[in-house]
């Protein structure tokens, strides 16, 4: 069983936006409201869209339960690994070793108003980049398990 | 006294679309107004200046919830049975 057309094609026009912005939610979480799980939740939204509006068998030739689960496992491994990283280079777990660094997102804050520089805040951007992975393969994946029963009970 | 007047319009909006989600008999109608209730209270939050409960409120109450109850009404039925 699936929806309309109307439904449809909606759903494959407003897929990728929705993305885009969750993404950009997720991207520009130290600077603007927002962050992580929020980026997530949008991201997440677009994946729920394309799931109500398909049959479970279409529907997992868009989006794959394998990389479901792997965004799940890769978002937790990155930011577990942020927090390795710390007592790598000498400092306490979860630091924020790269703030001030000049390396990846090491640039000092420019003082005074600003329109906000993207490449501050040290491991903070990678910690909000791991979350909104997680939360979109999470978010995902219960929805593709919930279809799945529906499509067991042959409506 | 125009934050006074949107405030009491969207406070209106939540109490119509509530009672609303009570009254339908149609699953679905039902689901989408309860979405259209958590989309109005992201927007009482926006004005109450917390744009970060907004969002995870849009995505999550309007967004998953709603997508949770459709997908529930298809495994069901669409039509409440029964007299009140």
């Amino acid at each position: 069983m699936r929806m309309s057309k109307i439904v449809r094609t909606g759903a494959n026009l407003l897929y990728p936006f929705i993305i885009i912005f969750g993404l950009y939610v997720i991207m520009h979480g130290h600077l603007t409201p927002g962050g992580g799980f929020q980026g997530g939740a949008v991201v997440a939204t677009a994946a729920a869209l394309v799931i109500v509006a398909y049959s479970y068998q279409e529907v997992t030739g868009i989006i794959r339960n394998v990389a479901m689960k792997a965004r799940e496992s890769v978002g937790l491994l990155l930011f577990i690994g942020a927090g390795i990283a710390a007592l790598a280079v000498g400092t306490p777990f979860f630091y924020n070793f790269l703030a001030n660094s000049g390396l990846l997102f090491g640039m000092p804050v420019p003082f005074g108003p600003n329109p906000g520089d993207l490449n501050t805040a040290g491991v903070i951007p990678i910690m909000n980049v791991a979350v909104g992975i997680e939360v979109w393969g999470g978010l995902a994946i219960i929805l593709l398990y919930m279809l799945s029963s529906v499509a067991k009970e042959g409506s | 006294m125009i934050d006074l007047i949107i405030h009491a319009l969207v406070i209106a909006g939540l109490i119509i679309s509530a009672l609303m989600v009570f009254f339908f008999r149609d699953l679905l109608a039902a689901a989408l107004a309860a979405g259209f209730f958590s989309f109005l209270i992201s927007l009482e939050f926006y004005i109450l200046q917390a744009p970060d409960v907004a969002i995870s409120q849009a995505a999550i109450g309007a967004g998953l919830t709603t997508a949770i109850f459709v997908i529930a009404i298809r495994a069901t039925t669409r039509y409440e049975e029964g007299n009140p």
